[in-house]
């Protein structure tokens, strides 16, 4: 067990080179709409129970099943009033459960990464060969069902080996999610491939305000606006992205979803300043354009530490 | 059932005052009055730790309450901590200079080695040692030369810091007579005062320095979930109340935590920046380092 993952190096927030969005916008903001099957019966995992109590967990379990059967919907055509397209976090064995769900994503021109197959299913323990097949499993699943070649990737429930970075960037994955640690892209360091960490957030997603921090949706969109005000006003100085992480299953509740509007409303209002894009678009600008430059910044800041994710 | 031992029913300490040697007891009406400087009544000790988070920690003698909390590789736990050391205390520096305020900056031996370009960027500011890292906590299962070797470890990777912060605050019944046997002078652990106290060990004196857990971000913020509005109401009804006493009691002061990970977010740097120009507007009230304090308290 390593004590630094060593995955990325230090970049001081303070003196960045500038990033420029395209169309010489400040902030770059997407929001990923978590698309999610929880097993019934999952198996279990020697590392990780799925429910906190026993399984089945009829609460949970159908709580998330009202996110699929209710809630996309009305986070769908709330981003539809907004033109917001989103990228879909998804467990890609919803394309077989629940197609529906898939075709009115690819009906609004949505971009899908991979969630992993189940947020039930969790990587602890899986050898690089599995992790592998998941790989393979996301790509084909979601090219079926499509026609897009995912790019992005968030592991399942956020659990990963030491194996997970460098296996999606051998497989041509331009994106991760699973990185919490900055509000601009950055390389990572992985043996091959060319794999940005990319701002998500658990700050701002709705798992964590509504279920952990227990806001009422009120702070919510509060603290929204707020961290959008702020990554605007530093976004002038070197682009910021901001993330707004969702589940239908929390934001889509009647109770919530009127209120939320209000902080899109805002951040939308800013049409001059706020690059509208999905995960992939800001990752190919930033591979494109301040991948080479971010790595020599870096570098002549004397921080560079060399070698690759959990291999110093 | 035989019941515990007799000895657990014996009270050797019990007796007037204090249970331990540091310090002697005290009621806050018999304590000398303490004048700052400038006519001001109640000092402020912005203390912002720098902390390293291992990935693998040894949770020995117990976690750190900021330790990784899944299983291992725990990358969301190291990344939401690590945005504090790259991102966040950026934020809070800017703030600090926008109110032209000074704060104490409480840095783990691993950070300073780690990163260079942050501790550059500390100069103005006051820099404390902070044990090595947050896997390194000082506990009563450490032999002397174990925590003599911490305490070593810590303050060489320093430019000669004068106090002192535990990490996760923990103690040894002999960290004291340790730290003031290393020449620290203060030290930023302990809070059973509103004013500095002066500790005995037989390797001389330590001040020490209160800080306020419960007003602390991580405490208020993140740990009791209540929200920056209600974070700078706090602190300032406490700054009220301890300008209101000054007549009685002289001065009085308030150590405050700034977590990079959490003041340094986004949607919460507005109250840092409210709370200093709260308290920048208040002639009674005045910023002080850790080095200012002590050094005041000496005069």
């Amino acid at each position: 067990m390593k004590a630094d993952p060593n995955l990325y190096d230090y970049w001081p927030y303070a003196g960045r080179p500038k990033i420029v969005w395209p169309g010489g916008k400040k902030l770059a903001f997407w929001i990923a709409p978590n698309i999610e099957f929880y097993e019934f019966m999952p198996p279990n995992n020697t590392q990780r129970q799925p429910w906190p109590n026993a399984i089945p967990n009829v609460q949970q379990y159908s709580q998330r099943d009202f996110g699929n059967r209710v809630g996309h919907l009305r986070l769908m055509e709330l981003l539809d009033r907004y033109n917001l397209r989103g990228s879909v976090s998804l467990n890609v064995a919803l394309c077989d459960h629940h197609p529906e769900i898939i075709e009115d994503c690819v009906k609004r021109d949505w971009e899908f990464f991979s969630h992993g197959i189940y947020n039930t299913r969790y990587s602890y323990g899986m050898s690089p060969a599995q992790e592998q097949e998941v790989l393979n499993d996301s790509i084909a699943t979601v090219e079926k069902a499509t026609g897009q070649r995912i790019r992005g990737y968030l592991a399942p429930a956020l659990t990963h080996t030491e194996s997970t970075l460098d296996l999606i960037a051998e497989n041509d994955f331009w994106y991760s999610c699973d990185l919490f640690q900055d509000d601009q892209p950055q390389p990572l360091k992985t043996k091959s491939g060319k794999l940005v960490s990319m701002p998500y957030s658990l700050e701002v997603n709705d798992v964590i305000t509504y279920s952990v921090m227990g806001m009422d949706p009120d702070r919510y969109s509060d603290i929204l606006i707020r961290h959008f005000d702020q990554l605007l006003l530093e976004g002038e100085r070197s682009g910021t992205v901001m993330c707004i992480p969702l589940h239908a299953y929390l934001v889509s509740q009647p109770h919530r979803l009127k209120v939320f509007e209000k902080a899109l409303a805002h951040i939308c209002a800013h049409t001059d300043d706020v690059w509208f894009a999905t995960g992939k678009e800001i990752a190919e600008h930033f591979r494109d354009n301040y991948w080479d430059s971010t790595l020599a910044d870096i570098k002549a800041r004397g921080v560079a530490a060399g070698g690759t994710g959990f291999a110093p | 059932m035989s019941g515990l031992s007799t000895d657990y029913l014996s009270y050797p300490k019990r007796a007037y005052g204090q249970d331990h040697s540091f310090y002697d007891w005290r009621l806050s009406q018999n304590r000398p009055k303490l004048e700052w400087k400038n006519g001001v009544k109640v000092a402020i000790c912005l203390i912002v730790p720098l902390e390293f988070f291992p990935l693998n920690p040894s949770g020995v003698p117990y976690k750190h309450p900021g330790a990784m909390v899944t299983p291992y590789p725990d990358l969301r736990h190291f990344t939401v901590r690590d945005y504090g050391n790259r991102v966040g205390v950026y934020r809070i520096l800017e703030a600090l200079e926008e109110a032209k305020s000074q704060a104490t900056f409480a840095v783990n031996g691993e950070i300073a080695r780690r990163y260079a370009p942050l501790l550059q960027k500390l100069e103005g500011h006051e820099i404390l040692a902070h044990g090595v890292s947050t896997n390194h906590i000082h506990h009563e299962g450490l032999s002397r030369q174990e925590e003599e070797a911490l305490i070593d470890r810590a303050l060489n990777a320093l430019p000669s810091p004068k106090g002192w912060m535990s990490p996760a605050r923990g103690q040894s019944s002999r960290s004291l007579e340790l730290l003031a046997q290393s020449g620290l002078d203060y030290c930023l652990d302990w809070e059973m005062d509103q004013v500095p106290v002066m500790a005995k060990t037989d390797k001389g004196d330590i001040m020490l320095i209160p800080n306020s857990y419960e007003l602390s971000d991580f405490t208020l913020l993140h740990t009791r979930r209540q929200t920056e509005e209600s974070w700078v109401k706090q602190i300032m009804s406490a700054i009220d109340m301890l300008a209101e006493e000054h007549e009685r009691f002289g001065g009085q002061m308030l150590g405050l935590t700034l977590t990079p990970y959490i003041i340094g977010q986004p949607f919460r740097i507005w109250a840092l920046r409210e709370l200093l120009s709260r308290i920048g507007a208040r002639e009674d009230v005045r910023i002080l380092t850790a080095a200012q304090i002590n050094q005041d308290f000496r005069e």
